[in-house]
C-alpha cells in the first residue's frame, strides 16, 4: 500500500493567485435560466475565474511564488528542489519547472521537475516534495501547483464548460524538528476515459480533425482537444472510493474526524464533496468551500482553498486532513500538521 | 423497510419545482421538465446518502421509470 509517513516537513507559505477575470455561470446562454438555476445550487458554482488567452499556470503559481518570496523572507536561493504539479504546461518540452526556475531566479542546484497529475496533484506533491526534503536534506523546497483548464474546455459542453476556473499556486516547504505527516496514494487507470483529452498526445497527434466541434452521445458538442468529462461516472468514483480510503486512512492512523480542525477536499462540485463529507461524518464548518467563487481549479483547488478561506488562521497551529481526487482516475490523502503558515490574501493577475 | 410512496417524496423533497403529486411509480423520470444530467447526479446522491446504495451511470441507463429505479435500489 502506498501510505507512508514524513516526519520533519513544515509548511512555511501558501499563496493562490486567479486571473482577474470573473465569469458567472448566470450568464451562461447555452442553458435556460431554470437550469442554469439549477446548475449553481447542485453544482455549486456561480462564478469561476477565467484566464485570458496566453496567459498560463507559470504565470500564476509564479506571480503566488514572489508573493510568498516578499512576505515570507525567504532567500530564494535557498530553494534546492522546486516541483511543479500541473497538467496544462507551457510547452510540450522543456518541463514547465525548469521556466519557473529562471523566471523565479532558483539557483542551478535546484532540482526541478513536473509531476503530470490534476485534481490528486497537490497531494501527491506535498507527499513527493517531503519524501525528498527528508530523505536528501534539502531544507527548502517550493510547489508550484495549479492549471488553466479553462481553455481547453468547449462552450458548448455543459458536462464541462460551467465547472472549471483557473489558478496558480505556490507553497513553501521547510524542514522542521517538529510534525508528522501521513499519505495515501491511490491510482486506478481502468478509468482513464472518465477525465480526458483525448487528442494531442503522442496517441493521438494533432490533427485538423482533433479541432472540429461533433454532437456527442450526451447531447454536448466538443471537440477531440477539448476535454472530455463523465460526469456520472466521476461522480460515482468519487462517492465510493474516497470515502472508503479516507475510513480507512483515518483509523490506519488512529485519527477520528472529530480530531481535526479541516478537511480540505479537491473542489469537484458541491453535491459530490456534500456527500463526501456527510459520509464521513464532518461538520460542515469543518469543510470549507471556495467552489462557489472559483469553481474547480483542477490541481491547485486545496491550496487555493486555504488561501481563500482560512488564510486568517493559518498562523495558528492546525491538524488537517487533505483529499485530491480525480483525473487518472488517481487520489491521494494527506493527514498534516501545520504551525505557522504564511498565507496571504488571494493575488489577481 | 421503505416504500415506493416514500422514495417518491424524497424525489420531490430534491427536485423543488416539481409539485406534490406529479411523480407516479410509472412516471418516466426522463420527462421530468429539462431533464438532464444533474437530475442523474442528485438522484445518484439521494439514493447513496439515504439508502446506501451507489448507482452507476449504466444502472440508471438500465431503468426508465420510477417503479424501475426503486426496484433497482431496492435489488442493491
Amino acid at each position: 500500500m502506498a501510505q507512508f509517513s514524513i516526519s520533519g516537513v513544515d509548511i512555511k507559505g501558501i499563496a493562490a493567485c486567479v486571473p482577474k477575470r470573473v465569469v458567472s455561470n448566470f450568464d451562461y446562454e447555452v442553458l435556460s435560466e431554470s437550469e442554469r438555476r439549477m446548475l449553481v445550487k447542485t453544482i455549486g458554482v456561480e462564478t469561476r475565474r477565467v484566464a485570458p488567452k496566453y496567459t498560463t499556470t507559470l504565470d500564476y503559481a509564479c506571480k503566488a511564488a514572489e508573493q510568498l518570496f516578499e512576505e515570507t523572507g525567504v532567500d530564494r536561493s535557498e530553494i534546492k528542489l522546486e516541483i511543479f504539479v500541473t497538467q496544462s504546461r507551457d510547452y510540450y518540452l522543456p518541463s514547465t519547472a525548469l521556466l519557473a526556475q529562471q523566471r523565479l531566479q532558483l539557483p542551478q542546484d535546484c532540482m526541478a521537475f513536473d509531476i503530470g497529475l490534476g485534481c490528486s496533484g497537490y497531494t501527491y506533491g506535498l507527499g513527493v516534495a517531503a519524501s525528498i526534503m527528508r530523505s536528501s536534506g534539502i531544507q527548502k523546497a517550493l510547489l508550484l501547483v495549479g492549471d488553466v483548464s479553462t481553455v481547453t474546455c468547449s462552450y458548448n459542453d455543459t458536462s464541462t464548460y460551467p465547472l472549471f476556473g483557473d489558478a496558480g499556486t505556490a507553497t513553501l516547504l521547510e524542514l522542521t524538528e517538529q510534525n508528522e505527516w501521513n499519505f495515501a496514494m491511490y491510482s486506478d487507470g481502468s478509468g482513464e476515459d472518465a477525465i480526458k483529452i483525448p487528442h494531442g498526445g503522442m496517441r493521438h497527434l494533432l490533427t485538423a480533425d482533433s479541432l472540429e466541434e461533433r454532437k456527442r452521445e450526451d447531447g454536448n458538442y466538443r471537440a477531440d482537444l477539448h476535454l472530455q468529462l463523465d460526469g456520472l461516472s466521476v461522480f460515482n468514483f468519487s462517492i465510493t472510493k474516497v470515502p472508503e480510503s479516507v475510513k480507512l486512512f483515518l483509523a490506519d492512523n488512529k485519527t477520528t474526524p472529530e480530531q481535526l480542525d479541516y478537511f480540505v477536499m479537491h473542489q469537484a462540485n458541491k453535491l459530490m464533496n456534500e456527500s463526501i463529507r456527510k459520509k464521513l461524518k464532518f461538520n460542515p464548518d469543518q469543510v470549507p468551500y471556495s467552489l462557489d467563487r472559483y469553481g474547480n481549479t483542477s490541481s491547485a483547488s486545496i491550496p487555493l482553498t486555504i488561501v481563500s478561506e482560512l488564510s486568517d488562521v493559518m498562523s495558528e497551529p492546525k491538524k488537517m486532513l487533505l483529499s485530491g481526487f480525480g483525473v487518472g482516475l488517481s487520489w491521494g490523502h494527506a493527514l498534516i500538521q501545520t504551525n505557522n503558515v504564511i498565507c496571504p490574501k488571494m493575488i489577481e493577475l | 423497510m421503505m416504500t415506493i410512496e416514500e422514495f417518491i417524496r424524497k424525489l420531490e423533497e430534491e427536485f423543488e419545482d416539481i409539485e406534490r403529486g406529479v411523480l407516479q411509480p410509472s412516471t418516466d423520470f426522463r420527462t421530468i421538465e429539462d431533464w438532464g444530467s444533474m437530475h442523474a447526479l442528485i438522484i445518484i446522491a439521494l439514493i447513496d446518502t439515504e439508502y446506501d446504495v451507489t448507482l452507476t451511470g449504466a444502472d440508471m441507463r438500465s431503468v426508465t421509470t420510477i417503479q424501475e429505479l426503486f426496484d433497482l435500489v431496492k435489488s442493491k
